[in-house]
C-alpha cells in the first residue's frame, strides 16, 4: 500500500568515523557512508546489499540514530531527527526500531521474555497502559510464533531462531513504522532462516511495517525486498526495483556480485561464466579517485579514474552510477 | 623437490578415506552422549565430497575425527576411519602427527584463529617446510614465497614479511590454503572455507581450491551449510541430520531430485529465484538436542510425511538408485514425488546420464 509521504527518507547522508588507534592516524576521519539517498515507502521493504566494509551497517545504525550523521538528513515523515526538539525526538524515536544479527548478544540474559518485551513501554510511556502489558506481551508472542506460556523464561532457554523471534517482538512492541534488520537472519541455519523470513513477511502483512533489510545475502534480499540498493565503499552504485536491479543488473559490481553468488540450481540456467573480481575492497581511508569501484572493475577506462559517475536514471526506478552501464539480464537472478 | 611418498595404492576409484559406522561420543561412563551416531561414507580418490548439514548435525565433528583432532572429551565410540587402507580411529596423537599435513590436511572457517598472530606469515609457512620437510632456512623461505604465489597472493615477497592481522580475510584464507597444501597432502578437508568471506571473495577462494585440487590431483572433503557452494564445487554430497547421514549421492542428482524429506526441506528453505516474496516452505521446529534425539527417525517430528513407522523404527541408509542412498522409509515416494521441487521436468535429462 504505497502512500504519498514515505515513512523514512535519507538525503545525501555522510557518516564519519574518527580513528582512535595508531599514533599517526589518530584524529583522522574515515568516511564510511559517503553521500547516500534512500526512500522507504510505507509498508515496503528496502534491501541494502554489499560486502563487509561497504558501510551498510553504518548506514543502518545511522538511520536508527545509534550513530550521528556528519552531514545530510534522516527524515522520519517530514521531521529531521537530528535538528528536532528533544521532545519530538523522544516522541518519534519508537517509530524506527532495529533487529540485529546476533540475538544472543542483543537480549539481556537476566531478564524474562515478559520484561524484555515490556521494557520499551517503560521507556516510552503512553504506548501501552500498564494494566494491558501482560495481554499485549501475549499478543506479541503469538504474533512472532511463540507461546504465552513462555513469557516467564529467559533468553538462554530459547534457541537462536526463537531468540530472534523475541527480538522481533521487542522491536514491534513500540509499534514502529520502520524496522531496520541488520543481517537479521545471517546467523541462523537455513531451515530456521526460512521460518524467520516467513515471520517477517507475515508481520508486515499484519502491521504494515516497513523494513530496511541490510544483508550480504543476495538470495535473501531478492526474496524480501521491493527495492534494493547496492552499496560499495560508502556509496550506492545501483538502486531500483528489485526485479529490475536483480533481473538485469547494469553496474559491473552488481553483475559480479550476482554472478558470484552460487545458487543451488546453477546448472539449470544458461548463465554466462561467472565474473571473478580481482583484488579486494580498497581501504575507505583512501578510496580510489573517480569511480570507487574502478580498481576492481573489468570495464574500467581512463575516464573512470578522473570522473566519479553519478547515480543516473536508466529506466523508471532504476539508477546506476557507471560511465559504461549496460543492463545485462544474463547476470540476473530473477526468474 | 622430490616426492618420497609411495605410489598411490588401489584403483583410481577406490576410496581414499572411508568411514564405517563411525560413532563420536561425548563424555565417559554413564552420562555419555553420542554426537555422531553411526556415519558411513566413502570418498573416492580425486573427487570432492561435500558434507552438508545445519549446526549440530555433526558434520564438523566428523571432519575433525578424520584429522585426529577431536575436541577434549569427545572420543571415537565405535566404528572405524580407514585412510588408504590404514585404520585410523584408534591412533595415538604421536601416530597422527606425521600424517597431518603430509597425508591429510585441513582448512577452517576462521583463518585468523588458526594463524599465530606474532609470527610473520612467510615464516609460518616456511616453518612447515623446515620442520616437516627438513628444508634449510633459506630454501624453506623461498618455498614459502613460491607457495604464496601459487595461491594468488600478490606481491608475495613483501607480503611474506607481514603479520596475519595485516591480511584481509580472503588473503588469510589463501595463506591457510598455502600452508595446508605445502606438504602435498592427498586429502584436503575444507570446513566452511568461505563462510566468513564476502561473496566476491568466496568465488575467488572456491575457484582457487578447485584449481589447486585439479593441479595436484587432490581429493577433497568440503564441509558446508551452503547448498549453492556445494552444487558448484562437489561431485557428490552427503546430507547429515542429528548425527546421521540421511542422504548421499552425486550432488547434481541429490539437489535436483532429493530422496529424503530433510533434503527437500533444506532446498525449499532457500529462497526460490522464480518466486520472490512468496512464503518459504520452512521446516517447522528445530534440530534436536543430541541428548534427546527423537525415537525412530530423528527427523520425524519435523517431517511432513511422518507416519507411525517413522516414530518407532530407525530407517537404515539404503540404496535408492545408482550411487545414491537415503535413510527414509518412504524414500521411493520422496523421489517419485515429481512435484517435490520446482522445475523437476528438466531433472530427467540430468538423471538420464547417471
Amino acid at each position: 500500500m504505497p502512500e504519498s509521504t514515505p515513512v523514512l527518507r535519507v538525503k545525501d547522508l555522510h557518516v564519519d568515523y574518527r580513528l582512535s588507534g595508531g599514533l599517526f592516524s589518530r584524529g583522522r576521519r574515515v568516511r564510511a557512508v559517503a553521500g547516500v539517498d534512500l526512500v522507504v515507502p510505507a509498508g515496503s521493504t528496502v534491501g541494502i546489499v554489499g560486502e563487509s566494509g561497504c558501510g551498510k551497517s553504518t548506514l543502518a545504525r545511522t538511520i536508527v540514530g545509534l550513530l550521528p550523521a556528519a552531514s545530510g538528513q534522516v527524515l522520519l515523515g517530514d521531521v529531521d531527527l537530528a535538528t528536532a526538539s528533544r521532545a519530538t525526538r523522544r516522541r518519534l524515536r519508537p517509530d524506527v526500531q532495529m533487529v540485529f544479527q546476533d540475538p544472543y548478544a542483543s537480549l539481556n540474559p537476566w531478564m524474562t521474555v515478559r520484561d524484555l518485551i515490556s521494557e520499551p513501554w517503560q521507556i516510552h510511556p503512553g504506548i501501552v497502559p500498564r494494566e494491558r502489558w501482560d495481554a499485549e506481551v501475549d499478543r506479541l508472542l503469538e504474533l512472532v510464533g511463540l507461546r504465552s506460556s513462555q513469557r516467564g523464561l529467559r533468553p538462554h532457554q530459547f534457541s537462536g531462531g526463537q531468540r530472534q523471534r523475541i527480538c522481533i517482538a521487542r522491536a514491534l512492541a513500540v509499534r514502529p513504522k520502520v524496522i531496520v534488520c541488520d543481517e537479521a537472519v545471517s546467523a541462523l541455519d537455513v531451515s530456521i532462516r526460512a521460518q524467520i523470513l516467513n515471520l517477517l513477511r507475515d508481520v508486515q502483512a499484519e502491521t504494515g511495517v516497513s523494513y530496511v533489510f541490510v544483508s550480504h545475502d543476495l538470495g535473501v534480499v531478492r526474496h524480501v525486498a521491493d527495492t534494493v540498493a547496492v552499496m560499495y565503499l560508502g556509496r550506492f552504485v545501483e538502486q531500483g526495483r528489485t526485479d529490475e536491479v536483480f533481473g538485469a543488473p547494469a553496474h559491473p559490481y552488481t553483475q559480479a556480485l550476482l554472478s558470484a553468488a552460487p545458487a543451488v540450481d546453477d546448472w539449470r540456467h544458461d548463465r554466462p561464466e561467472e565474473i571473478v573480481l580481482g583484488g579486494e575492497v580498497p581501504s575507505p581511508l583512501a578510496p580510489p579517485s573517480g569511480c570507487r569501484f574502478r580498481t576492481r572493475c573489468f570495464k574500467a577506462q581512463d575516464r573512470c579514474a578522473q570522473i566519479e559517475p553519478e547515480l543516473t536514471d536508466r529506466a523508471a526506478g532504476h539508477q546506476v552510477a557507471c560511465h559504461f552501464a549496460e543492463a545485462d539480464a544474463r547476470y540476473g537472478i530473477v526468474g | 623437490m622430490t616426492d618420497t611418498r609411495p605410489p598411490h595404492g588401489g584403483t583410481p576409484t577406490a576410496p581414499l578415506i572411508s568411514l564405517t559406522d563411525l560413532r563420536l561420543t561425548l563424555g565417559r561412563g554413564a552420562g555419555t552422549v553420542d554426537l555422531v551416531r553411526g556415519v558411513s561414507l566413502d570418498v573416492p580418490q580425486g573427487t570432492t565430497v561435500a558434507i552438508v548439514g545445519e549446526s549440530g548435525s555433526g558434520k564438523s565433528l566428523t571432519a575433525l575425527s578424520m584429522m585426529g583432532l577431536l575436541p577434549p572429551g569427545v572420543t571415537v565410540g565405535g566404528g572405524d576411519i580407514v585412510f588408504d587402507g590404514t585404520p585410523m580411529a584408534r591412533l595415538t596423537e604421536r601416530e597422527w602427527q606425521p600424517l597431518r599435513g603430509r597425508q591429510l590436511s585441513m582448512i577452517f572457517q576462521d583463518p585468523l584463529s588458526a594463524l599465530n598472530p606474532c609470527i610473520r606469515v612467510g615464516d609460518q609457512i616456511a616453518e612447515m617446510f623446515r620442520l616437516r620437510a627438513g628444508l634449510g632456512r633459506r630454501e624453506a623461505r623461498d618455498r614459502a614465497v613460491e607457495s604464496m604465489v601459487e595461491v594468488g597472493i600478490p606481491d608475495a615477497e613483501r607480503r611474506a614479511r607481514s603479520y596475519p592481522h595485516e591480511f584481509s580475510g580472503g588473503m588469510r584464507q589463501r595463506v591457510m590454503i598455502a600452508m595446508a597444501l605445502s606438504l602435498q597432502p592427498r586429502l584436503l578437508i575444507a570446513d566452511e572455507p568461505t563462510t566468513a568471506l564476502d561473496v566476491t571473495v568466496q568465488a575467488q577462494i572456491m575457484r582457487l581450491l578447485v584449481a589447486r585440487k585439479q593441479a595436484r590431483g587432490l581429493t577433497m572433503i568440503l564441509i558446508s551449510h551452503d547448498l549453492g557452494v556445494v552444487s558448484r564445487s562437489a561431485d557428490s554430497v552427503v546430507v547429515m541430520y542429528a548425527g546421521r547421514v540421511v542422504e548421499s549421492g552425486p550432488s547434481r542428482e541429490v539437489l535436483t531430485r532429493p530422496a529424503h524429506p530433510y533434503t527437500v526441506g533444506l532446498m525449499r528453505s532457500v529462497p526460490d529465484r522464480r518466486r520472490p516474496g512468496a512464503a518459504l516452505e520452512a521446516i517447522p521446529g528445530q534440530p534436536p538436542d543430541p541428548r534427546t534425539v527423537p525415537s525412530g527417525c530423528a527427523f520425524h517430528p519435523r517431517c511432513p510425511m511422518a507416519r507411525d513407522r517413522c516414530r518407532t523404527e530407525v530407517p537404515a541408509l539404503r540404496p535408492v538408485g545408482p550411487a545414491r542412498a537415503s535413510a527414509c522409509h518412504f524414500a521411493d515416494e520422496v523421489v517419485g514425488d515429481g512435484a517435490n521441487l520446482p522445475e523437476t521436468n528438466d531433472a530427467s535429462e540430468v538423471s538420464g546420464h547417471a
